[in-house]
């Protein structure tokens, strides 16, 4: 990279997100080793959006991309989200293939899957495996706003009705971590119909009496949230996260005023009683265990 | 026939320019709009403007048609009842059938009543104890999908419009008995696939079926919300390309010049394809019934895939010989 894409990259940077100060000189590619495709975060700051504190990239990894100072939990890459729950290297990928076609023919879909395939550097907005959660089998999917806001087409809806319907054919809990900002819109009726195909697998995975933990990250909308994002046996979110049906964009144009504070955020959901616990992303991977254990799939039910 | 041969090159034209000149697109859909607007199919923008005509049949205008003696029943039993969303029992040709439906107004009064066809969680926590319902005593369920979607509301939205959803699509997709859909205005999105989950969707001629209104596809995707007409286009939203999609199993045809002229005539057509249907579906054993329901939704839509694992994914899952 040439010295003036690097100035052009860093004088762009500030603009986004024009509340942040920044102090640091952008992410430093050689020492984390990491390539750019693959960033550890989503927001690609060093400051906390919330507090504004700014926060080493050291110390964020460490304490695993929450801020310190305010518990906010930044967005985590696929790579970073598998490693928080998988014990090392026990997470096995399968149906790795499966990708968008351009099934309505719309303009500029095509070239908008090529773009985010680079930027996210994955073939899909979720990725579906499995592996041991301290030392217990589960299905593991992962979905990933980083490639086209986490949208559900007929792969993703193809992909998250596979992990269910594998956890169904192994015996396996299903855990899988929601991130989407709904139906993928360019695929048109056929998106929307992933909404059936995934709420029909998890009618299947639960008949066996297997369980479907599903975590709701920042943030989970649309036809995700109407589909498998509410179908869990048990429903978790990370701290203030976004989750709703409508967004709150469309809920203000359509009643006409502004919504209040923490409206659609995960404590709201917990409240109102649709999500079981808020649980911060250090204690995700034992509440998870935890689960396991306790739903012990019984074959012999009188 | 020149004319035709020059149709078919406009549309050629359209196709190349919808890859990258969207400002050619739209021109030349204007062309041929004004050339060949009036013959043969209407655009899926006229299809929107008509399904939301004012005088355009209402599910109870065919429910009383379609229908002996419904009755209706009210509630969803946890403290809510919704009249953009209605269900009861009824007859069809002697067989007691449970009917579910959207319910736009008839009237100004009636359509803010009717919340303009939007409904809340209790509308579709009323549909599933109907369902339900319908499970316990054996009888098939026939819903009508007529919204623009599920209401983007507060309330709504406090009361979990998303797992009321959610929870329909998950058991309708195990309901015991035969389940048939028919679009007969709107189908918009969540909202209307709340109640569309079943062994049978059939899409009146004019209606139009799609995962965001054309609205809100325009103002996303096309930055403006004024485009409506083109993301109307570009959606492949009208009965036609949904079962060239393979997401619907057959249109119904309307009477001379769209339901709303001729309302009998569409109630004759839709009684006459529930009749074709339901002893088809009445006359499948529980567990075909289920199973072919779960093929024709674990397989919808295309997509790519490396090796040829899908059949063998098939297999495997529905066992060999399905």
């Amino acid at each position: 990279m040439g010295i003036f894409d690097k100035l052009k990259k860093h004088s762009r940077r500030p603009q986004k997100e024009s509340r942040v100060r920044w102090r640091s000189t952008g992410p430093k590619k050689g020492r984390t080793g990491q390539k750019k495709n693959e960033l550890a975060y989503i927001e690609e700051k060093h400051a906390c959006p919330i507090c504004h504190r700014h926060i080493d990239d050291k110390i964020l990894k460490e304490n695993m991309y929450v801020c310190p100072g305010c518990n906010h939990h930044f967005q985590l890459a696929l790579k970073e989200r598998i490693s928080s729950i998988a014990d090392p290297g026990t997470f096995k990928e399968f149906d790795a293939s499966i990708r968008s076609v351009d099934p309505i023919e719309f303009p500029g879909y095509k070239e908008k899957l090529e773009k985010a395939k680079q930027k996210s550097g994955q073939n899909e907005a979720v990725t579906i495996g499995t592996c041991l959660i301290e030392g217990r089998s589960a299905a593991l999917g992962a979905m990933s706003f980083a490639f086209m806001g986490g949208s559900m087409g007929v792969a993703v809806g193809e992909k998250v009705s596979r992990l269910l319907l594998k956890g169904a054919e192994k015996n396996l809990p299903v855990v899988l971590f929601a991130a989407s900002g709904g139906a993928r819109m360019q695929e048109g009726i056929l998106s929307l119909m992933q909404m059936a195909k995934t709420s029909h697998a998890i009618a299947l995975l639960q008949e066996q009496r297997l369980p479907f933990f599903v975590v709701l990250t920042h943030p989970t909308t649309g036809g995700v949230t109407a589909s498998f994002a509410m179908l869990g046996n048990v429903i978790l979110a990370e701290p203030g996260a976004l989750i709703g049906f409508a967004g709150p964009r469309v809920i203000e144009s359509t009643i006409k005023q502004k919504l209040p504070e923490g409206f659609q955020r995960s404590e709201f959901q917990q409240e109102k009683g649709f999500v079981d616990a808020v649980v911060d992303r250090k204690q995700m991977k034992s509440t998870l265990s935890f689960l396991i254990d306790t739903h012990v799939p019984r074959r012999e039910v009188r | 026939m020149p004319e035709i041969n020059f149709h078919k090159k406009l549309k050629e034209l359209k196709k190349m320019a919808s890859e990258e000149h969207m400002q050619v697109y739209e021109d030349l859909s204007k062309i041929e709009h004004k050339l060949f607007g009036g013959k043969g199919s209407t655009s899926a923008w006229e299809k929107v403007t008509l399904v939301r005509h004012p005088e355009r049949p209402t599910a109870l205008d065919y429910i009383e048609r379609v229908f002996d003696n419904f009755f209706e029943l009210h509630g969803d039993r946890l403290g809510g009842d919704d009249a953009a969303l209605i269900g009861g029992i009824a007859f069809f040709e002697g067989i007691p059938v449970t009917v579910i439906a959207h319910q736009k107004g008839r009237n100004l009064k009636d359509s803010i009543y009717r919340n303009y066809g939007m409904a809340q969680p209790e509308g579709y926590r009323k549909a599933l104890r109907l369902a339900h319902e319908a499970e316990t005593f054996g009888r098939p369920v026939i819903t009508f999908i007529d919204t623009q979607g599920a209401y983007p509301g507060i309330s709504a939205e406090e009361k979990g419009i998303g797992e009321a959803i959610a929870r329909n699509l998950k058991e309708f997709s195990r309901l015991q008995v035969p389940v048939i859909s028919i679009v007969i205005g709107e189908g918009g999105s969540g909202g209307a696939l709340g109640i569309g989950v079943g062994d049978r969707i059939f899409m009146l001629e004019n209606s139009v079926y799609s995962v965001i209104s054309p609205e809100g596809c325009a103002s996303i995707l096309l930055r403006d919300a004024s485009k409506a007409n083109l993301a109307a286009e570009l959606m492949k939203m009208t009965a036609r390309d949904l079962l060239g999609l393979g997401a619907i199993h057959g249109i119904i045809s309307e009477g001379e010049g769209g339901a709303h002229k001729d309302v009998e005539n569409t109630a004759r057509y839709i009684q006459e394809a529930l009749a074709q249907q339901l002893p088809i579906l009445i006359n499948k054993k529980v567990p075909q019934l289920l199973k072919e329901r779960s093929q024709r939704l674990l397989s919808m839509g295309p997509y790519y895939e490396e090796q040829e694992e899908r059949q063998h994914f098939f297999s495997r899952i529905f066992g060999r010989g399905s």
